[in-house]
Protein backbone atom coordinates (compact mmCIF):
# COMPACT_ATOMS: atom_id res chain seq x y z
CA UNK A 1 0.00 0.00 0.00
CA UNK A 2 2.65 2.50 0.99
CA UNK A 3 4.74 1.31 -1.95
CA UNK A 4 1.96 2.10 -4.39
CA UNK A 5 1.36 5.46 -2.74
CA UNK A 6 5.05 6.22 -3.14
CA UNK A 7 4.84 5.19 -6.80
CA UNK A 8 1.84 7.43 -7.33
CA UNK A 9 3.57 10.39 -5.77
CA UNK A 10 6.68 9.67 -7.79
CA UNK A 11 4.53 9.76 -10.93
CA UNK A 12 3.58 13.37 -10.30
CA UNK A 13 5.39 15.91 -12.40
CA UNK A 14 6.07 17.76 -9.15
CA UNK A 15 6.21 15.12 -6.38
CA UNK A 16 7.00 17.80 -3.81
CA UNK A 17 3.56 19.24 -4.37
CA UNK A 18 1.68 16.07 -3.46
CA UNK A 19 -0.05 17.89 -0.63
CA UNK A 20 -1.82 20.04 -3.23
CA UNK A 21 -3.94 16.96 -3.89
CA UNK A 22 -5.55 17.60 -0.52
CA UNK A 23 -6.11 21.30 -1.15
CA UNK A 24 -9.64 20.65 -2.36
CA UNK A 25 -12.26 17.95 -1.99
CA UNK A 26 -13.73 17.67 -5.44
CA UNK A 27 -16.26 14.99 -6.40
CA UNK A 28 -16.01 15.98 -10.07
CA UNK A 29 -12.43 14.77 -10.02
CA UNK A 30 -11.89 11.02 -9.54
CA UNK A 31 -8.22 11.86 -8.99
CA UNK A 32 -9.18 14.05 -6.04
CA UNK A 33 -11.53 11.45 -4.59
CA UNK A 34 -8.90 8.77 -5.11
CA UNK A 35 -6.30 10.84 -3.30
CA UNK A 36 -8.63 11.27 -0.35
CA UNK A 37 -9.58 7.60 -0.39
CA UNK A 38 -5.95 6.49 -0.40
CA UNK A 39 -5.08 9.06 2.24
CA UNK A 40 -7.73 7.52 4.48
CA UNK A 41 -7.32 3.88 3.54
CA UNK A 42 -3.52 3.79 3.71
CA UNK A 43 -3.16 4.99 7.31
CA UNK A 44 -6.20 2.94 8.40
CA UNK A 45 -4.80 -0.25 6.93
CA UNK A 46 -1.36 0.58 8.29
CA UNK A 47 -2.69 1.33 11.77
CA UNK A 48 -4.78 -1.82 11.77
CA UNK A 49 -1.77 -3.91 10.79
CA UNK A 50 0.48 -2.17 13.32
CA UNK A 51 -2.02 -2.72 16.14
CA UNK A 52 -2.46 -6.34 15.18
CA UNK A 53 1.29 -6.98 15.04
CA UNK A 54 2.17 -5.17 18.23
CA UNK A 55 -0.99 -5.95 20.12
CA UNK A 56 -1.21 -2.41 21.34
CA UNK A 57 -4.34 -0.28 21.28
CA UNK A 58 -6.66 -3.13 20.30
CA UNK A 59 -9.75 -0.94 20.19
CA UNK A 60 -8.15 1.61 17.94
CA UNK A 61 -6.98 -1.34 15.86
CA UNK A 62 -10.53 -2.61 15.50
CA UNK A 63 -11.74 0.81 14.45
CA UNK A 64 -8.96 1.10 11.89
CA UNK A 65 -9.77 -2.39 10.69
CA UNK A 66 -13.40 -1.52 10.14
CA UNK A 67 -12.46 1.66 8.32
CA UNK A 68 -10.01 -0.14 6.07
CA UNK A 69 -12.49 -2.94 5.42
CA UNK A 70 -15.12 -0.47 4.28
CA UNK A 71 -12.73 1.70 2.27
CA UNK A 72 -11.08 -1.28 0.56
CA UNK A 73 -13.85 -1.93 -1.97
CA UNK A 74 -14.03 1.79 -2.74
CA UNK A 75 -10.30 1.83 -3.40
CA UNK A 76 -10.75 -1.18 -5.68
CA UNK A 77 -13.52 0.39 -7.76
CA UNK A 78 -12.75 4.11 -7.90
CA UNK A 79 -10.00 3.31 -10.41
CA UNK A 80 -12.74 2.29 -12.83
CA UNK A 81 -14.11 5.81 -12.63
CA UNK A 82 -10.59 7.24 -12.81
CA UNK A 83 -9.99 5.52 -16.14
CA UNK A 84 -13.42 6.07 -17.66
CA UNK A 85 -13.72 9.76 -16.74
CA UNK A 86 -11.43 10.61 -19.64
CA UNK A 87 -11.83 11.27 -23.34
CA UNK A 88 -10.10 7.95 -24.09
CA UNK A 89 -12.66 6.06 -26.22
CA UNK A 90 -11.85 2.53 -25.00
CA UNK A 91 -12.24 3.64 -21.38
CA UNK A 92 -14.98 6.22 -21.52
CA UNK A 93 -17.13 3.99 -23.72
CA UNK A 94 -16.92 1.33 -21.00
CA UNK A 95 -17.70 3.70 -18.13
CA UNK A 96 -20.64 1.62 -16.92
CA UNK A 97 -18.68 -1.62 -16.84
CA UNK A 98 -15.15 -0.68 -15.79
CA UNK A 99 -15.87 -0.43 -12.03
CA UNK A 100 -17.34 -3.96 -12.06
CA UNK A 101 -14.42 -5.26 -14.09
CA UNK A 102 -11.94 -3.79 -11.63
CA UNK A 103 -13.94 -5.07 -8.66
CA UNK A 104 -13.96 -8.58 -10.12
CA UNK A 105 -10.30 -8.38 -10.99
CA UNK A 106 -9.44 -7.13 -7.48
CA UNK A 107 -11.41 -10.00 -5.95
CA UNK A 108 -9.62 -12.50 -8.17
CA UNK A 109 -6.25 -11.05 -7.16
CA UNK A 110 -7.14 -11.03 -3.47
CA UNK A 111 -8.36 -14.63 -3.68
CA UNK A 112 -5.18 -15.55 -5.51
CA UNK A 113 -3.07 -13.98 -2.77
CA UNK A 114 -5.01 -15.91 -0.15
CA UNK A 115 -4.55 -19.16 -2.06
CA UNK A 116 -0.82 -18.59 -2.33
CA UNK A 117 -0.21 -17.62 1.29
CA UNK A 118 -2.83 -19.31 3.45
CA UNK A 119 -3.04 -22.90 4.64
CA UNK A 120 -5.50 -24.72 2.42
CA UNK A 121 -8.04 -25.33 5.18
CA UNK A 122 -8.53 -21.56 5.44
CA UNK A 123 -9.04 -20.87 1.76
CA UNK A 124 -12.55 -22.12 0.94
CA UNK A 125 -14.01 -18.59 1.01
CA UNK A 126 -11.24 -17.42 -1.29
CA UNK A 127 -11.93 -20.32 -3.63
CA UNK A 128 -15.61 -19.42 -3.87
CA UNK A 129 -14.73 -15.76 -4.33
CA UNK A 130 -12.25 -16.64 -7.09
CA UNK A 131 -14.89 -18.61 -8.97
CA UNK A 132 -17.40 -15.77 -8.65
CA UNK A 133 -14.83 -13.19 -9.69
CA UNK A 134 -13.78 -15.18 -12.74
CA UNK A 135 -17.38 -15.55 -13.87
CA UNK A 136 -18.09 -11.87 -13.26
CA UNK A 137 -14.94 -10.78 -15.06
CA UNK A 138 -15.77 -12.86 -18.13
CA UNK A 139 -19.34 -11.56 -18.21
CA UNK A 140 -18.31 -7.93 -17.77
CA UNK A 141 -15.62 -8.13 -20.46
CA UNK A 142 -18.21 -9.57 -22.81
CA UNK A 143 -20.57 -6.69 -21.99
CA UNK A 144 -17.81 -4.14 -22.61
CA UNK A 145 -17.01 -5.54 -26.03
CA UNK A 146 -20.67 -5.55 -27.00
CA UNK A 147 -21.10 -1.97 -25.85
CA UNK A 148 -17.99 -0.56 -27.50
CA UNK A 149 -18.84 -1.52 -31.09
CA UNK A 150 -16.01 -0.42 -33.36
CA UNK A 151 -13.84 0.58 -30.39
CA UNK A 152 -14.01 -3.01 -29.08
CA UNK A 153 -11.26 -3.72 -31.63
CA UNK A 154 -8.85 -2.06 -29.24
CA UNK A 155 -9.80 -4.60 -26.55
CA UNK A 156 -9.44 -7.54 -28.95
CA UNK A 157 -6.42 -6.67 -31.04
CA UNK A 158 -2.77 -5.81 -30.58
CA UNK A 159 -1.05 -5.75 -27.23
CA UNK A 160 -4.31 -5.24 -25.36
CA UNK A 161 -5.89 -8.19 -27.14
CA UNK A 162 -2.99 -10.45 -26.21
CA UNK A 163 -3.00 -9.33 -22.59
CA UNK A 164 -6.75 -9.62 -22.18
CA UNK A 165 -6.83 -13.06 -23.82
CA UNK A 166 -4.00 -14.18 -21.54
CA UNK A 167 -5.85 -12.74 -18.59
CA UNK A 168 -9.01 -14.60 -19.50
CA UNK A 169 -7.17 -17.90 -19.82
CA UNK A 170 -5.20 -17.43 -16.59
CA UNK A 171 -8.20 -16.30 -14.57
CA UNK A 172 -10.42 -19.10 -15.86
CA UNK A 173 -7.74 -21.74 -15.29
CA UNK A 174 -6.85 -20.31 -11.89
CA UNK A 175 -10.44 -20.14 -10.73
CA UNK A 176 -11.25 -23.62 -12.00
CA UNK A 177 -8.16 -25.08 -10.36
CA UNK A 178 -8.91 -23.20 -7.15
CA UNK A 179 -12.48 -24.41 -7.06
CA UNK A 180 -11.77 -28.04 -7.89
CA UNK A 181 -8.27 -28.72 -6.56
CA UNK A 182 -7.78 -25.87 -4.13
CA UNK A 183 -7.56 -28.20 -1.14
CA UNK A 184 -4.16 -29.45 -2.33
CA UNK A 185 -1.31 -27.14 -1.45
CA UNK A 186 0.45 -27.35 -4.81
CA UNK A 187 -2.68 -26.76 -6.82
CA UNK A 188 -3.71 -23.90 -4.53
CA UNK A 189 -0.35 -22.25 -5.00
CA UNK A 190 -0.47 -22.62 -8.78
CA UNK A 191 -4.06 -21.41 -9.03
CA UNK A 192 -3.32 -18.45 -6.78
CA UNK A 193 -0.39 -17.41 -8.93
CA UNK A 194 -2.52 -17.80 -12.08
CA UNK A 195 -5.23 -15.58 -10.57
CA UNK A 196 -2.71 -12.92 -9.58
CA UNK A 197 -1.10 -12.95 -13.02
CA UNK A 198 -4.53 -12.88 -14.66
CA UNK A 199 -5.54 -9.83 -12.68
CA UNK A 200 -2.33 -8.03 -13.59
CA UNK A 201 -2.91 -8.87 -17.27
CA UNK A 202 -6.45 -7.45 -17.06
CA UNK A 203 -5.17 -4.11 -15.75
CA UNK A 204 -2.34 -3.84 -18.26
CA UNK A 205 -4.67 -5.00 -21.01
CA UNK A 206 -7.29 -2.35 -20.29
CA UNK A 207 -4.51 0.24 -20.13
CA UNK A 208 -3.13 -0.87 -23.50
CA UNK A 209 -6.62 -0.79 -25.05
CA UNK A 210 -6.98 2.82 -23.92
CA UNK A 211 -3.65 3.79 -25.40
CA UNK A 212 -4.50 2.09 -28.70
CA UNK A 213 -7.90 3.81 -28.87
CA UNK A 214 -6.39 7.23 -28.20
CA UNK A 215 -3.71 6.76 -30.86
CA UNK A 216 -6.00 6.17 -33.81
CA UNK A 217 -8.37 9.09 -34.51
CA UNK A 218 -10.94 6.79 -36.08
CA UNK A 219 -11.94 5.52 -32.63
CA UNK A 220 -12.76 9.09 -31.66
CA UNK A 221 -14.24 10.30 -34.93
CA UNK A 222 -16.38 7.39 -36.12
CA UNK A 223 -18.36 6.86 -32.88
CA UNK A 224 -18.88 10.62 -32.55
CA UNK A 225 -20.14 10.74 -36.14
CA UNK A 226 -22.45 7.85 -35.47
CA UNK A 227 -23.82 9.85 -32.56
CA UNK A 228 -22.95 7.08 -30.15
CA UNK A 229 -21.50 9.38 -27.55
CA UNK A 230 -24.49 11.65 -27.79
CA UNK A 231 -26.80 8.89 -26.69
CA UNK A 232 -24.60 6.81 -24.44
CA UNK B 1 -17.56 36.01 -14.02
CA UNK B 2 -17.25 39.63 -13.19
CA UNK B 3 -16.28 40.57 -16.71
CA UNK B 4 -17.97 39.77 -19.99
CA UNK B 5 -17.04 36.38 -21.37
CA UNK B 6 -14.49 36.76 -24.14
CA UNK B 7 -13.07 34.37 -26.68
CA UNK B 8 -11.66 33.77 -30.14
CA UNK B 9 -13.42 33.38 -33.43
CA UNK B 10 -10.90 31.84 -35.81
CA UNK B 11 -12.10 32.28 -39.38
CA UNK B 12 -9.98 29.77 -41.28
CA UNK B 13 -11.31 30.96 -44.65
CA UNK B 14 -8.97 33.94 -44.48
CA UNK B 15 -6.00 32.22 -42.81
CA UNK B 16 -2.90 32.48 -44.98
CA UNK B 17 -0.75 30.15 -42.88
CA UNK B 18 1.82 32.77 -41.94
CA UNK B 19 2.18 31.43 -38.38
CA UNK B 20 2.49 34.92 -36.95
CA UNK B 21 0.07 33.77 -34.24
CA UNK B 22 2.37 30.90 -33.25
CA UNK B 23 5.35 33.22 -33.04
CA UNK B 24 3.53 35.97 -31.16
CA UNK B 25 2.20 33.43 -28.68
CA UNK B 26 5.62 31.90 -28.09
CA UNK B 27 7.21 35.30 -27.63
CA UNK B 28 4.64 36.89 -25.39
CA UNK B 29 4.22 33.88 -23.14
CA UNK B 30 7.94 33.04 -23.13
CA UNK B 31 7.22 29.44 -24.13
CA UNK B 32 10.37 27.32 -24.50
CA UNK B 33 11.49 25.89 -27.80
CA UNK B 34 10.09 22.42 -28.35
CA UNK B 35 11.74 21.02 -31.44
CA UNK B 36 12.85 22.47 -34.75
CA UNK B 37 12.37 19.39 -36.90
CA UNK B 38 10.74 19.21 -40.31
CA UNK B 39 7.83 16.83 -40.51
CA UNK B 40 7.46 16.57 -44.27
CA UNK B 41 3.75 17.14 -43.71
CA UNK B 42 3.07 20.12 -45.93
CA UNK B 43 4.17 23.30 -44.13
CA UNK B 44 3.00 21.95 -40.81
CA UNK B 45 6.14 21.52 -38.73
CA UNK B 46 4.36 22.31 -35.48
CA UNK B 47 2.23 19.16 -35.70
CA UNK B 48 -0.08 19.64 -32.75
CA UNK B 49 -0.98 21.72 -29.75
CA UNK B 50 0.99 20.90 -26.64
CA UNK B 51 2.56 22.17 -23.47
CA UNK B 52 4.87 24.45 -25.45
CA UNK B 53 2.62 25.07 -28.46
CA UNK B 54 -0.49 27.04 -27.64
CA UNK B 55 -1.29 28.07 -31.20
CA UNK B 56 -0.86 25.56 -34.02
CA UNK B 57 -1.39 26.39 -37.66
CA UNK B 58 -2.57 23.19 -39.31
CA UNK B 59 -1.87 22.77 -43.02
CA UNK B 60 -4.06 20.32 -44.84
CA UNK B 61 -2.63 19.81 -48.29
CA UNK B 62 -4.37 17.02 -50.11
CA UNK B 63 -5.86 15.85 -53.37
CA UNK B 64 -9.38 17.06 -53.80
CA UNK B 65 -12.00 15.83 -53.28
CA UNK B 66 -11.04 12.47 -51.83
CA UNK B 67 -8.31 11.56 -49.41
CA UNK B 68 -7.81 13.11 -46.03
CA UNK B 69 -4.23 13.32 -44.90
CA UNK B 70 -3.33 11.63 -41.65
CA UNK B 71 -6.87 10.67 -40.79
CA UNK B 72 -7.69 7.08 -41.66
CA UNK B 73 -11.42 7.51 -41.87
CA UNK B 74 -14.04 5.31 -43.40
CA UNK B 75 -13.70 5.47 -47.20
CA UNK B 76 -17.37 6.06 -47.68
CA UNK B 77 -17.16 9.61 -46.44
CA UNK B 78 -15.15 10.85 -49.38
CA UNK B 79 -17.70 9.44 -51.79
CA UNK B 80 -20.63 11.47 -50.61
CA UNK B 81 -18.87 14.78 -51.11
CA UNK B 82 -17.98 14.43 -54.74
CA UNK B 83 -18.00 17.90 -56.22
CA UNK B 84 -14.54 18.51 -57.55
CA UNK B 85 -14.11 22.04 -58.79
CA UNK B 86 -11.00 23.45 -60.30
CA UNK B 87 -7.65 21.97 -59.38
CA UNK B 88 -7.09 18.55 -58.01
CA UNK B 89 -5.26 19.72 -54.89
CA UNK B 90 -6.52 21.78 -52.01
CA UNK B 91 -4.79 23.56 -49.19
CA UNK B 92 -6.58 24.29 -45.95
CA UNK B 93 -5.03 26.29 -43.13
CA UNK B 94 -6.36 26.70 -39.64
CA UNK B 95 -4.88 28.14 -36.49
CA UNK B 96 -5.91 25.82 -33.67
CA UNK B 97 -5.96 26.78 -30.00
CA UNK B 98 -7.40 25.73 -26.63
CA UNK B 99 -11.18 25.89 -26.90
CA UNK B 100 -11.82 27.31 -23.41
CA UNK B 101 -14.92 25.10 -23.16
CA UNK B 102 -18.02 26.17 -21.27
CA UNK B 103 -17.97 22.75 -19.62
CA UNK B 104 -14.24 22.16 -19.37
CA UNK B 105 -13.26 18.58 -18.54
CA UNK B 106 -9.70 19.58 -17.61
CA UNK B 107 -11.03 21.99 -15.01
CA UNK B 108 -13.60 19.52 -13.71
CA UNK B 109 -11.12 16.72 -13.12
CA UNK B 110 -8.18 18.77 -11.79
CA UNK B 111 -7.62 17.39 -8.27
CA UNK B 112 -5.68 20.40 -6.98
CA UNK B 113 -7.86 23.22 -8.22
CA UNK B 114 -4.90 24.47 -10.25
CA UNK B 115 -7.16 24.84 -13.28
CA UNK B 116 -9.73 27.54 -12.78
CA UNK B 117 -12.27 29.70 -14.58
CA UNK B 118 -11.17 33.29 -14.83
CA UNK B 119 -13.35 36.38 -14.58
CA UNK B 120 -13.25 36.47 -18.40
CA UNK B 121 -14.78 32.99 -18.69
CA UNK B 122 -11.51 31.46 -19.82
CA UNK B 123 -9.77 28.37 -18.41
CA UNK B 124 -6.29 28.87 -16.99
CA UNK B 125 -3.71 26.71 -15.16
CA UNK B 126 -2.21 28.21 -12.00
CA UNK B 127 1.40 27.24 -12.45
CA UNK B 128 2.17 27.62 -8.76
CA UNK B 129 -0.52 25.11 -7.79
CA UNK B 130 -0.32 22.41 -10.50
CA UNK B 131 1.47 19.34 -9.17
CA UNK B 132 1.75 17.61 -12.51
CA UNK B 133 -0.62 14.70 -11.90
CA UNK B 134 -1.43 14.84 -15.60
CA UNK B 135 -5.05 13.76 -15.21
CA UNK B 136 -6.35 16.71 -17.22
CA UNK B 137 -4.38 15.49 -20.24
CA UNK B 138 -6.60 12.49 -21.13
CA UNK B 139 -9.69 14.35 -19.92
CA UNK B 140 -9.50 17.02 -22.64
CA UNK B 141 -11.69 15.92 -25.55
CA UNK B 142 -9.53 17.97 -27.94
CA UNK B 143 -6.11 16.77 -26.79
CA UNK B 144 -4.99 20.34 -26.06
CA UNK B 145 -3.43 20.34 -22.60
CA UNK B 146 -0.11 18.58 -22.07
CA UNK B 147 2.66 18.08 -19.55
CA UNK B 148 6.02 19.72 -20.26
CA UNK B 149 8.45 16.84 -19.69
CA UNK B 150 11.35 18.86 -18.31
CA UNK B 151 9.06 20.79 -15.99
CA UNK B 152 6.46 18.24 -14.96
CA UNK B 153 3.54 20.63 -14.85
CA UNK B 154 0.85 21.08 -17.50
CA UNK B 155 0.58 24.12 -19.71
CA UNK B 156 -1.88 25.44 -22.26
CA UNK B 157 -3.25 28.64 -23.77
CA UNK B 158 -4.28 31.17 -21.12
CA UNK B 159 -5.99 33.39 -23.68
CA UNK B 160 -3.27 35.79 -22.57
CA UNK B 161 -4.78 36.24 -19.11
CA UNK B 162 -2.16 38.86 -18.27
CA UNK B 163 -2.95 40.91 -21.36
CA UNK B 164 -6.71 40.69 -20.77
CA UNK B 165 -6.19 42.02 -17.27
CA UNK B 166 -4.41 45.02 -18.77
CA UNK B 167 -7.17 45.61 -21.31
CA UNK B 168 -5.13 44.24 -24.20
CA UNK B 169 -6.17 41.62 -26.73
CA UNK B 170 -4.30 38.30 -26.80
CA UNK B 171 -0.97 38.25 -28.62
CA UNK B 172 -2.07 35.90 -31.43
CA UNK B 173 -5.11 37.99 -32.34
CA UNK B 174 -2.99 41.13 -32.22
CA UNK B 175 -0.44 39.61 -34.60
CA UNK B 176 -2.86 38.06 -37.09
CA UNK B 177 -2.50 40.07 -40.35
CA UNK B 178 -5.76 38.90 -41.95
CA UNK B 179 -8.05 39.00 -38.92
CA UNK B 180 -8.47 35.28 -39.20
CA UNK B 181 -8.13 35.30 -35.41
CA UNK B 182 -10.72 37.62 -33.97
CA UNK B 183 -10.89 38.40 -30.28
CA UNK B 184 -13.85 39.87 -28.45
CA UNK B 185 -16.93 39.30 -26.34
CA UNK B 186 -18.23 35.83 -27.17
CA UNK B 187 -21.80 36.88 -27.97
CA UNK B 188 -20.58 39.42 -30.45
CA UNK B 189 -18.21 36.93 -32.06
CA UNK B 190 -20.99 34.39 -32.46
CA UNK B 191 -23.14 36.92 -34.28
CA UNK B 192 -20.31 37.93 -36.53
CA UNK B 193 -19.50 34.28 -37.28
CA UNK B 194 -23.11 33.48 -38.21
CA UNK B 195 -23.09 36.36 -40.70
CA UNK B 196 -19.78 35.27 -42.13
CA UNK B 197 -20.83 31.68 -42.71
CA UNK B 198 -24.07 32.85 -44.35
CA UNK B 199 -22.09 35.05 -46.70
CA UNK B 200 -19.79 32.19 -47.63
CA UNK B 201 -22.76 29.95 -48.33
CA UNK B 202 -24.22 32.64 -50.59
CA UNK B 203 -20.90 32.78 -52.40
CA UNK B 204 -21.10 29.08 -53.07
CA UNK B 205 -18.75 27.73 -50.40
CA UNK B 206 -21.16 25.03 -49.37
CA UNK B 207 -18.75 23.26 -47.01
CA UNK B 208 -18.18 26.32 -44.82
CA UNK B 209 -19.35 25.51 -41.29
CA UNK B 210 -18.98 26.77 -37.77
CA UNK B 211 -17.35 24.56 -35.18
CA UNK B 212 -17.75 24.94 -31.43
CA UNK B 213 -20.18 27.87 -31.67
CA UNK B 214 -23.23 26.03 -30.34
CA UNK B 215 -23.92 26.51 -26.60
CA UNK B 216 -25.93 23.26 -26.71
CA UNK B 217 -23.12 21.01 -27.92
CA UNK B 218 -21.34 18.38 -25.80
CA UNK B 219 -19.06 20.91 -24.13
CA UNK B 220 -21.61 23.70 -23.81
CA UNK B 221 -19.97 25.65 -26.60
CA UNK B 222 -16.35 26.70 -27.00
CA UNK B 223 -14.92 30.01 -25.88
CA UNK B 224 -12.67 29.68 -28.92
CA UNK B 225 -14.64 28.56 -31.97
CA UNK B 226 -13.94 28.27 -35.66
CA UNK B 227 -15.20 28.67 -39.17
CA UNK B 228 -13.98 25.64 -41.12
CA UNK B 229 -14.10 24.86 -44.81
CA UNK B 230 -14.67 21.15 -44.37
CA UNK B 231 -15.68 18.68 -41.69
CA UNK B 232 -13.84 19.13 -38.39
CA UNK B 233 -12.12 15.75 -38.60
CA UNK B 234 -10.34 16.94 -41.76
CA UNK B 235 -8.57 19.44 -39.52
CA UNK B 236 -7.91 16.81 -36.87
CA UNK B 237 -10.74 18.04 -34.65
CA UNK B 238 -13.26 15.70 -33.02
CA UNK B 239 -16.64 16.10 -34.74
CA UNK B 240 -18.84 15.91 -31.64
CA UNK B 241 -16.81 16.19 -28.45
CA UNK B 242 -18.51 15.64 -25.12
CA UNK B 243 -17.22 16.73 -21.72
CA UNK B 244 -16.25 13.48 -20.06
CA UNK B 245 -17.71 14.47 -16.68
CA UNK B 246 -21.20 14.50 -18.19
CA UNK B 247 -21.32 10.77 -17.44
CA UNK B 248 -19.60 11.05 -14.08
CA UNK B 249 -22.73 10.63 -11.93
CA UNK B 250 -23.41 7.36 -13.76
CA UNK B 251 -19.82 6.29 -13.18
CA UNK B 252 -19.92 6.97 -9.44
CA UNK B 253 -23.22 5.12 -9.22
CA UNK B 254 -21.76 2.09 -10.92
CA UNK B 255 -18.60 2.29 -8.83
CA UNK B 256 -20.69 2.26 -5.68
CA UNK B 257 -22.70 -0.68 -6.94
CA UNK B 258 -19.48 -2.46 -7.91
CA UNK B 259 -18.00 -1.92 -4.45
CA UNK B 260 -21.17 -3.33 -2.87
CA UNK B 261 -21.10 -6.28 -5.27
CA UNK B 262 -17.53 -6.91 -4.23
CA UNK B 263 -18.54 -7.03 -0.58
CA UNK B 264 -21.59 -9.12 -1.46
CA UNK B 265 -19.56 -11.53 -3.55
CA UNK B 266 -17.13 -12.08 -0.72
CA UNK B 267 -19.96 -12.52 1.75
CA UNK B 268 -21.39 -15.18 -0.55
CA UNK B 269 -17.98 -16.82 -0.67
CA UNK B 270 -17.68 -16.89 3.10
CA UNK B 271 -21.24 -18.05 3.57
CA UNK B 272 -20.86 -20.83 1.04
CA UNK B 273 -17.56 -21.92 2.56
CA UNK B 274 -19.07 -21.80 6.02
CA UNK B 275 -21.99 -23.94 5.03
CA UNK B 276 -20.09 -26.55 3.07
CA UNK B 277 -17.52 -27.11 5.78
CA UNK B 278 -18.87 -28.06 9.15
CA UNK B 279 -16.26 -26.22 11.04
CA UNK B 280 -15.82 -22.70 12.35
CA UNK B 281 -15.72 -20.35 9.41
CA UNK B 282 -12.22 -19.22 8.66
CA UNK B 283 -13.36 -15.82 7.65
CA UNK B 284 -13.44 -12.76 9.75
CA UNK B 285 -12.53 -10.34 7.04
CA UNK B 286 -14.63 -8.18 4.91
CA UNK B 287 -13.79 -6.53 1.67
CA UNK B 288 -11.15 -7.51 -0.81
CA UNK B 289 -8.42 -7.02 1.71
CA UNK B 290 -10.25 -9.27 4.13
CA UNK B 291 -9.56 -12.30 2.01
CA UNK B 292 -5.89 -11.53 1.85
CA UNK B 293 -5.61 -10.79 5.48
CA UNK B 294 -7.58 -13.85 6.34
CA UNK B 295 -4.79 -15.81 4.79
CA UNK B 296 -2.43 -14.36 7.32
CA UNK B 297 -4.59 -14.82 10.31
CA UNK B 298 -4.32 -17.81 12.51
CA UNK B 299 -6.81 -20.59 12.45
CA UNK B 300 -9.14 -20.30 15.39
CA UNK B 301 -7.71 -23.39 17.04
CA UNK B 302 -4.08 -22.48 16.80
CA UNK B 303 -2.19 -20.60 19.43
CA UNK B 304 -1.90 -16.91 18.83
CA UNK B 305 1.82 -16.74 19.11
CA UNK B 306 2.58 -15.14 15.80
CA UNK B 307 1.60 -11.84 14.50
CA UNK B 308 -1.72 -11.21 12.89
CA UNK B 309 -1.10 -8.26 10.64
CA UNK B 310 -4.78 -8.03 10.18
CA UNK B 311 -6.49 -4.77 9.72
CA UNK B 312 -9.71 -6.54 9.10
CA UNK B 313 -10.91 -8.35 12.13
CA UNK B 314 -14.45 -7.39 11.58
CA UNK B 315 -17.07 -9.98 12.38
CA UNK B 316 -17.68 -12.09 9.31
CA UNK B 317 -20.90 -13.69 8.26
CA UNK B 318 -20.84 -15.54 11.52
CA UNK B 319 -20.37 -13.04 14.27
CA UNK B 320 -19.60 -15.78 16.75
CA UNK B 321 -16.32 -16.45 15.03
CA UNK B 322 -13.83 -17.48 17.68
CA UNK B 323 -11.22 -15.56 15.77
CA UNK B 324 -11.81 -12.56 17.95
CA UNK B 325 -10.33 -14.47 20.83
CA UNK B 326 -6.88 -14.04 19.42
CA UNK B 327 -7.09 -10.31 19.84
CA UNK B 328 -8.07 -10.82 23.45
CA UNK B 329 -4.87 -12.70 24.01
CA UNK B 330 -2.93 -9.71 23.01
CA UNK B 331 -4.28 -7.84 25.93
CA UNK B 332 -2.31 -10.07 28.27
CA UNK B 333 -0.41 -8.05 30.84
CA UNK B 334 3.15 -7.42 29.94
CA UNK B 335 2.46 -7.35 26.25
CA UNK B 336 0.08 -4.52 26.13
CA UNK B 337 2.35 -1.68 27.11
CA UNK B 338 5.49 -2.94 25.48
CA UNK B 339 7.05 -0.35 23.24
CA UNK B 340 6.30 -0.82 19.59
CA UNK B 341 9.14 -2.69 17.93
CA UNK B 342 9.41 -1.15 14.54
Amino acid sequence: MSLSAAALIHDLGRPGRFANMLRVFKPTSPMSMGSWLLSAYGPAAGAAAACAVTGRLPRAGTTATCAAGLLGPAVATYTGVLASDTAVPAWHGAHRELPYLFAASATAAASGMALVLAPTRETPPARYAAALAALAEAAVTEAVERRLGLVAETWREGRAGTLLKTSRALTAAGAAAAALLGDRRGAALASGLALLAGSACTRFGVFAAGVASAKDPKYTVVPQREGRTATS
Amino acid sequence: MSEERVGFFTDTSVCIGCKACEVACKEWNAIPEDGLSLTGMSYDNTEALGASTWRHVAFIEQPKPDGRTELPLAGSESDERGEPDGGDMRWLMSSDVCKHCTHAACLDVCPTGALFRTEFGTVVVQEDVCNGCGYCVPACPYGVIEQRPADGRVFKCTLCYDRLGAGQEPACAKACPTESIQFGPLDELRERAAQRVDRLHEQGVADAQLYGHDPDDGVGGDGAFFLLLDRPEVYGLPPDPVVTTRDLPTMWKHAGAAALSLLGGLAVGFAAAGRSRRRPPPGRGNGAAGVVRNAWSRAPSSTPTTAVPSSSRRPGPRPTSPGTSSSADWRAPGRRWRPVPS
